[in-house]
């Protein structure tokens, strides 16, 4: 078997991981915004008894620039050993594509164009003379539309049979004689030694210290007053454009642009934000009507499976003690988290993936931009804040689209503001149960009303912290903001919907899962076993009386809350449980049981609402923290993210107690 | 004139960019190239950022960035 590696290169959003996915049969999210591949993956796909290794690289504009993904895809290109390079270009933006395929042909021998979205085109009357384009590329192009799956195997075909060519020698005008002056003192590698000659002569440090440390410079003085007067960046970006038109004149015929007439309402100064905050009230209204019932139904369900348990594990003649861990402990939490959690969360994952495909995202980052900039950060910030809707860990991992290093932690620490899919249930139980009444009608829209107006109380709340940590521990000014606003792409349904649940919903339920199983030896340990007579539990929740009595709680409540620490989901049950001292959990469903119960333990619409801020404000749970740590490779601003948000529940709840 | 000051619809010739290295290249890989037309297809609820149209795709660029962009009216 023949192996071959191919490294996919391409602008942001011209559906580069698509192409992947459907080659590797890989499951990469595609979203509709640039920057949605971060770092690079890699994945293989069998042709013709060929092995193919594919390796999908980070959306860049150009090879020569200074940005993160940049570098991760020209460093790619330069220095791992590889095959053929694939440049996927947009059909309906050829300049952009055609730029990258050019930079391309002068770092690497075997190169193919794939013009995707060819179908985009078509509908919107682009005509491209792709024989002509072939040779004046002199480059195989091959048409593809990866959303059908169309061309791929051309494709495969291609990188299978193409031919090497020399490296591209373009014209740099007043730049070639300066360029030949340093060749000469370049050493013999596999490198085109133009390109390096533009680097040094660019000064593009990060590229001078790889050239040294391969050490490939001999003894080189550089003559700066010859370049004094010539800007060389602008000279090589020039050129580059001059031999894009001419390779794109006139073999593309295209319609006049009109800018989408949607777009005028979305971003208008009347309707722009009210817009933004109806949409995420649709989102919670759909999310709240349609999970009551599932949830019911699903925990009606597996409750009735309870006692089958029991017998079989009778059966096996298991102690009785161990039966109880693992039925009412372990087997109760875990069904408690499935049917709480997963109803909402097929409802919400598949409506947000829609907006997110739809291309919807950057429009809110580019309407609430002057905040941030006011703020000193960056508008992609609050891309990054949509997706901490969905999960915090997922939000913060996200912040990698945010280029200087100062914006991207204010984004990282301040994302745990945007409550999660994980906090949403406990949340719209709580505001139903005391804020609405039961059984009236219009709950579900009033409790969406209050979701929402707490979710702009919390944006506000970003802005505010990242106001003051641009001002004192990441101080600084807000570097340049450039963001695409793509076209609007409408999505596939079904394999919207299908993608997810798959890797979304499935992906956070199982998370949970897995934190919820230890959690519920935990729980059952602390709340069955006695120690000189008295529950573990009551030791625990009289320590913390005191310190949730000052924040208008109660021990029980706040051990909850800290107990809750490996996923969101888990807080009301433990708290239940403490309440009810039966050891286990109770139906969550029954909402008129729930509220009798937290009623006759002394809550009241004060403990409520401290609750409530005590659940928005609280520390990350652990996936977060950690993702924290890893994408930031920082205690201090772990322990940040992990400080910030509960002295911000704290003072809240020290206030309203002080008001009521 | 400055890229900041076009209005909704307008359009014009970039012709020179007036900035420090890093921003520059950033412009330069969005394709704002001196020569090229540009234009104002959006303009965000604050009037800060504003989306440009420049070779079939649209940027948002903040106006203190736009700022360092000179362009002029052209004649059609």
């Amino acid at each position: 078997m023949k192996e071959y590696k191919v490294a996919l290169i391409g602008t942001p959003n011209v559906g580069k991981s698509t192409i992947y996915n459907a080659l590797t049969k890989n499951h990469e999210h595609t979203g509709n915004w640039a920057g949605k591949t971060v770092g690079f993956t890699k994945g293989k796909c069998i042709y013709q008894n060929n092995l193919i290794t594919f390796y999908d690289l980070p959306g860049t504009y150009s090879l020569i620039s200074k940005s993160k993904e940049e570098i991760i895809a020209t460093d790619f290109i330069c220095f791992e050993p590889f095959d053929v390079a694939v440049v996927v270009c947009d059909a309906t933006s050829l300049e952009k594509g055609i730029n990258l395929v050019i930079q391309t042909k002068e770092i690497c021998k075997k190169v193919i164009v794939c013009l995707n979205m060819i179908d985009e085109a078509k509908k919107k009357g682009i005509i491209i003379d792709y024989d002509t384009l072939e040779k004046r590329l002199n480059t195989r192009v091959i048409k593809t539309n990866a959303r059908d799956k169309m061309g791929l195997n051309n494709l495969l075909e291609a990188i299978l049979t193409v031919k090497e060519n020399p490296y591209l020698d373009l014209n740099y005008g007043p730049l070639n004689k300066l360029i030949n002056n340093i060749i000469p003192h370049i050493k013999d590698n596999p490198l085109n030694k133009k390109w390096i000659a533009l680097r040094i002569l660019e000064n593009n440090k990060h590229y001078l210290n790889k050239f040294n440390e391969l050490n490939l410079i001999n003894n080189l003085k550089l003559d700066l007053t010859e370049i004094e007067n010539i800007d060389v960046s602008l000279e090589i970006v020039t050129n580059i454009s001059k031999e894009v038109k001419r390779i794109l004149k006139n073999i593309v015929i295209k319609k006049k642009y009109h800018h989408p007439k949607i777009d005028r309402i979305l971003t208008s100064k009347i309707f722009g934000i009210p817009i933004m905050l109806l949409m995420l009230l649709i989102i919670f209204y759909l999310t709240i009507i349609g999970a009551n019932y599932p949830s019911d139904l699903l925990f009606k369900f597996f409750s009735s499976l309870e006692d089958n348990f029991i017998n079989i594990l009778s059966y096996i003649h298991l102690p009785n003690i161990i039966i109880d861990l693992l039925v009412n402990g372990v087997y109760r939490t875990l069904y408690w988290v499935i049917s709480v959690m997963l109803p909402p969360m097929l409802i919400f994952f598949p409506i947000f993936t829609f907006l997110e495909d739809l291309g919807l995202l950057p429009r809110i980052a580019f309407n609430m931009d002057n905040a941030f900039r006011k703020c000193h950060t960056c508008g992609k910030q609050a891309l990054t804040m949509c997706m901490g809707i969905g999960c915090n860990a997922v939000g913060v991992t996200s912040s990698r689209i945010i280029d200087s290093k100062r914006e991207r932690i204010i984004a990282i620490l301040t994302n745990v503001f945007m409550p999660c899919n994980g906090k949403f249930p406990t949340l719209i139980a709580i505001i139903t149960m005391f804020f609405i009444g039961l059984n009236k009608t219009y709950s579900s829209l009033s409790c969406a009303l209050i979701l929402t107006a707490f979710i702009a109380l919390n944006i506000l709340v970003t802005f505010i912290v990242s106001f003051i940590l641009s001002k004192t521990i990441l101080k600084g000014e807000a570097t340049s903001f450039t963001l695409e606003l793509p076209p609007y792409r409408f999505p596939k349904i079904w394999s919207t919907i299908w993608y997810s649940i798959k890797n979304r919903a499935i992906f956070v339920l199982m998370r949970a899962v897995k934190v919820a199983i230890p959690a519920g030896v935990l729980i059952w340990i602390v709340a069955n076993i006695k120690f000189n007579n008295i529950l573990i539990l009551n030791y625990l929740t009289n320590f913390l009386n005191p310190i949730g009595t000052l924040l208008g709680i109660d021990g029980i409540v706040l051990l909850a809350l800290i107990l809750g620490f490996p996923a969101n989901e888990i807080v009301i049950p433990i708290m239940l449980m403490s309440y009810l001292e039966t050891g286990t959990l109770i139906d969550f469903a029954n909402l008129n049981e729930l509220k009798n119960i937290l009623v006759l333990n002394g809550w009241t619409i004060k403990t409520a609402i401290c609750f409530l801020f005590l659940m928005l404000y609280r520390f990350p749970c652990s996936t977060t923290l950690l993702t924290i740590k890893k994408e930031t490779n920082s205690n201090f601003y772990t322990f940040l993210s992990f400080i910030i948000p509960t002295i911000i529940g704290i003072l809240f709840c020290l206030l309203i107690n002080l008001i009521f | 004139m400055k890229l900041c000051d076009l209005k909704i619809n307008e359009e014009a010739k970039i012709i020179n960019l007036k900035c420090n290295n890093i921003l520059k290249r950033r412009f330069l890989d969005l394709g704002l190239i001196p020569g090229e037309i540009i234009k104002c297809v959006l303009i965000s609820p604050f009037n800060n950022p504003k989306a440009y149209l420049i070779n079939n795709n649209v940027y948002a660029l903040r106006n203190d960035d736009a700022n360092f962009v000179e362009v002029i009216y052209e004649r059609v």
